[in-house]
C-alpha cells in the first residue's frame, strides 16, 4: 500500500508535525505517518559558510535512509534550508520523484519581526508540504494564484494562495502514476 | 492578432558549476520552462544553433571564452534572445558592461529567489513585447505600402479590382508587367488584402543571384553546409510560414532551381541546404515576371509543368504608356512625396513640363517617371518645376515632332491634349480652345482612340 511518510529532521516542532497527518492525508487521499525511530540529523548538510543546510544533500539522504518505502517522502525541518545557488528555499522536491524537504525557518512570523502566530505557521507549512509532495507527483508550477501549486518564494505569497489543488492540476496529479499502480480514485 | 499555440518557454543556462546547472535547471523546470543546460562556451553556441532560446543565463565568469564573449556571439545568432548574467559579488563592474552590451538584467550568486523569478518573468515578458512590437511595425509598413497605389485609369482600375478579388482566395497569383509597372507594389497589395496579412510578406528577386546562392536564400542552410555557413540559417520559404512568398523575375531561374521550385510549391516541404531534416512551410505564391514565358516554354528554357503551376491567375499590368491619364496623377504623387522628403516648397509642375512628360513613352515605366520626378525636385526652384529640369532625353523627345509636317503636330497636340484629361471631351476642347464638334471630327480624322 503506497503511503506518504513524514521524516522529521531535527530540530523541528512535534506538534506541528502531528498537526500535518489528517489534512495531508486528506489532500492525497493516502495513509500518512510520522517516521518516529529513524529521524535525521542533518549536521552533514551544513554549510558553515553559509550557515545554513543544503537542501540537496538532505534530498540524497533521504532517498538513501528509505530505499524500500513505496510512496512518497517527506522530511521537515525547522532549520534554514538552501541550494547552492540560491540565497534560500522553502524547500525542494524531486518532480516526479519521491522525495521532498520543507522548512519551516521562513514560515515563522518571528522571522520578520513580528508577533509569533502559530495558526498561521502552520497553515503556511501545510500549503507548502502539499507544494513539494505536488512537485513529487509531477505538478509543475500553477498560474491560478488560488492554487497551491502557485509559486512563492515568500511568506506573503505563501498566504496569498490557497492549500488546494485548482481543478486543472488536480487532474493532472490524479493522472500521474504512483509507484506501480495508478493512483486511487475517489 | 492570429497567435500559435504557443510551446512552453524555453531557458538556457550556461555555467561551467555542475550543482549552479542542476540547481537552476530544476528551479525552472519546476516553473514549467523548457530547460537546457551548458557547461562552457562550445557547448552553448551547439545548443544554440539549435534553438530559437528564449532566455540564456550566463555565468559571468567561465574558464575558456567570459560570459561576456559568449553574449556577444548569442546575439549574433539570435539576437532577439533574452540574456541574464549571473555575477558574484566581486565582478558587478563587468555586469554593467554587461548590461551596456544589450542583456537585460544580470543576478548575484547566490541568487534571491524571489528576485530570480521576477526578473526571469520581466525578462520574457519584454521579449514577447519586442517582439510583438517588430510584427505590429511590419505590419504597419505593409498596410501603408499597400495604399501606394496611385492612377484612375480604367486599365489601373482594372488591376486593383482583380487583385482585390484574388487577395482573398489562396492562389497562386502571377504578375506579368513590364519593368518598373509596379507589380512588387501590386504583390504587396494582395497579401496586405490577404488572411495572411498579419504574417510576413517575403519578396526575393530570382533573378539577381546566382542558382547556389539562390538555393540557400530560398531553403536555408544548416551550419557547415558549404564553406562561409558559420550558422544555420532560416530560408525564405521558412520564414514565409504563414504568409506569402513573392518571387519577382521567377522567369530567369536555372533549370535545376525551376525543378526545386516546382517541388516545393507543390509539396510545400523542403529541406535545407546540407541538412535532412524536412520543413513544412505554409505559404501563399505571388510571382512575377516581364519574360514572355509561353516563348520560353516553347524554347524550352522554362519547364511546362512549373508554367502551369504558377500560371493560375494572372494579372497583367499596363505599361504607363497606356494609361497616359495617370502620368499627371503619379507625377503630381511624386512631386509631393519627395517635396515631403526634402522639405522644398515646390507645390507644382509646369503645364509645359507636364506636356512633355504626358508625351514622353517612359520605357522604364513607374519607377522611371519616379526618377525623373526625384532628379527635377532636387534642381526645382520653388515654386514649380519647370521643363528645363527634366532629364534631356524626355524634353528632346518631346521637341523631336518640330520637323514633322502641320498634321503630325496637330495629331500629336491633340492627342497629348486628350491624355491629358483622360480623355474629357469638354476639357480638351476648351484648352485647345476649338468647339467639341471640331475636337471630335479631328478624333476621327486622326484615327485616335481611347487607351
Amino acid at each position: 500500500m503506497p503511503s506518504i511518510l513524514i521524516v522529521p529532521i531535527r530540530p523541528v516542532d512535534h506538534a506541528e508535525l502531528t498537526a500535518l497527518v489528517a489534512p495531508l492525508s486528506n489532500a492525497f487521499e493516502l495513509p500518512v505517518s510520522i517516521e518516529e525511530s529513524k529521524y535525521l540529523d542533518p549536521a552533514f548538510a551544513f554549510d558553515s559558510y553559509r550557515n545554513q543546510f543544503n537542501s540537496t544533500s538532505i534530498i540524497t539522504a533521504l532517498l538513501e535512509r528509505f530505499p524500500e518505502h513505496s510512496g512518497k517522502i517527506i522530511g521537515i525541518t525547522a532549520v534554514d534550508l538552501f541550494v547552492p545557488v540560491l540565497t534560500y528555499v522553502f524547500g525542494e522536491a524531486q518532480l516526479d520523484g519521491r522525495v521532498a524537504v520543507l522548512s519551516s525557518f521562513r514560515l515563522r512570523e518571528e522571522l520578520y519581526g513580528l508577533d509569533p502566530n502559530a495558526k498561521l505557521e502552520q497553515i503556511r507549512l501545510l500549503k507548502e508540504a502539499v507544494h513539494e509532495l505536488g512537485h513529487t507527483f509531477g505538478l509543475i508550477h500553477c498560474h491560478t494564484p488560488e492554487c497551491v501549486m502557485h509559486s512563492s518564494t515568500s511568506a506573503e505569497e505563501v498566504d496569498i494562495k490557497g492549500k488546494n489543488f485548482c481543478e486543472e492540476c488536480e487532474q493532472t496529479m490524479r493522472m500521474t502514476p504512483f509507484s506501480t499502480r495508478s493512483f486511487p480514485l475517489k | 492578432m492570429a497567435e500559435k499555440k504557443s510551446a512552453p518557454q524555453s531557458i538556457l543556462i550556461v555555467d561551467d558549476e555542475l550543482i549552479v546547472r542542476e540547481s537552476l535547471t530544476k528551479w525552472f523546470r519546476q516553473d514549467g520552462y523548457r530547460v537546457e543546460s551548458a557547461e562552457d562556451a562550445p557547448h552553448a553556441l551547439k545548443l544554440m544553433n539549435e534553438g530559437p532560446w528564449d532566455l540564456a543565463l550566463l555565468d559571468i565568469k567561465m574558464p575558456g571564452m567570459s560570459g561576456l564573449d559568449l553574449q556577444k556571439r548569442l546575439k549574433e545568432i539570435d539576437k532577439n534572445t533574452g540574456v541574464i548574467m549571473i555575477t558574484a559579488f566581486a565582478s558587478v563592474e563587468s555586469a554593467v558592461q554587461a548590461l551596456k552590451e544589450g542583456a537585460f538584467d544580470y543576478v548575484t550568486k547566490p541568487i534571491d529567489p524571489d528576485h530570480l523569478s521576477h526578473i526571469v518573468a520581466n525578462a520574457l515578458k519584454h521579449k514577447i513585447i519586442i517582439e510583438e512590437n517588430m510584427q505590429l511595425r511590419e505590419q504597419v509598413s505593409d498596410i501603408a505600402k499597400a495604399t501606394d497605389i496611385v492612377g484612375e485609369s480604367q486599365q489601373i482600375h482594372k488591376v486593383i479590382e482583380l487583385a482585390k478579388t484574388v487577395a482573398k482566395t489562396d492562389t497562386t497569383v502571377m504578375l506579368r508587367g513590364e519593368s518598373g509597372t509596379g507589380k512588387e507594389l501590386i504583390a504587396r497589395a494582395i497579401h496586405a488584402n490577404s488572411e495572411r496579412r498579419y504574417f510576413p510578406i517575403i519578396a526575393v528577386n530570382c533573378g539577381a543571384v546566382t542558382e547556389s546562392l539562390l538555393e540557400s536564400e530560398l531553403f536555408g542552410h544548416e551550419k557547415g553546409a558549404f564553406t562561409g555557413a558559420q550558422y544555420r540559417r532560416k530560408g525564405k520559404f521558412e520564414l514565409a510560414d504563414g504568409g506569402t512568398i513573392f518571387l519577382d523575375e521567377v522567369g530567369n531561374v536555372s533549370q535545376k532551381m525551376q525543378v526545386e521550385l516546382l517541388r516545393v510549391i507543390e509539396t510545400k516541404q523542403f529541406t535545407r541546404v546540407g541538412g535532412n531534416e524536412v520543413i513544412s512551410s505554409d505559404f501563399r505564391v505571388i510571382c512575377a515576371t516581364n519574360r514572355d514565358l509561353e516563348a520560353a516554354v516553347k524554347d524550352g528554357s522554362f519547364r511546362e509543368d512549373l508554367y502551369y503551376r504558377l500560371n493560375v491567375f494572372t494579372i497583367s499590368i499596363p505599361p504607363l504608356r497606356e494609361r497616359r491619364s495617370d502620368i499627371p496623377l503619379l507625377a503630381e504623387y511624386f512631386r509631393g512625396k519627395h517635396a515631403a522628403i526634402m522639405h522644398k516648397a515646390v507645390t507644382e509642375i509646369s503645364a509645359n513640363a507636364m506636356d512633355i512628360m504626358v508625351q514622353y513613352d517612359w520605357p522604364g515605366n513607374v519607377r522611371e517617371l519616379e526618377n525623373v520626378m526625384e532628379r527635377a525636385m532636387v534642381l526645382a526652384v520653388p515654386p514649380a518645376i519647370q521643363h528645363t529640369e527634366l532629364p534631356f532625353q524626355l524634353a528632346s523627345k518631346a521637341h523631336g515632332l518640330q520637323a514633322d509636317s502641320l498634321a503630325v503636330v496637330e495629331r500629336a497636340q491633340v492627342e497629348m491634349i486628350l491624355n491629358r484629361t483622360g480623355w474629357n471631351i469638354s476639357r480638351s476642347a476648351e484648352i485647345l480652345d476649338i468647339d467639341r464638334v471640331t475636337l471630335y471630327n479631328k478624333i476621327t480624322k486622326y484615327g485616335l482612340k481611347r487607351p
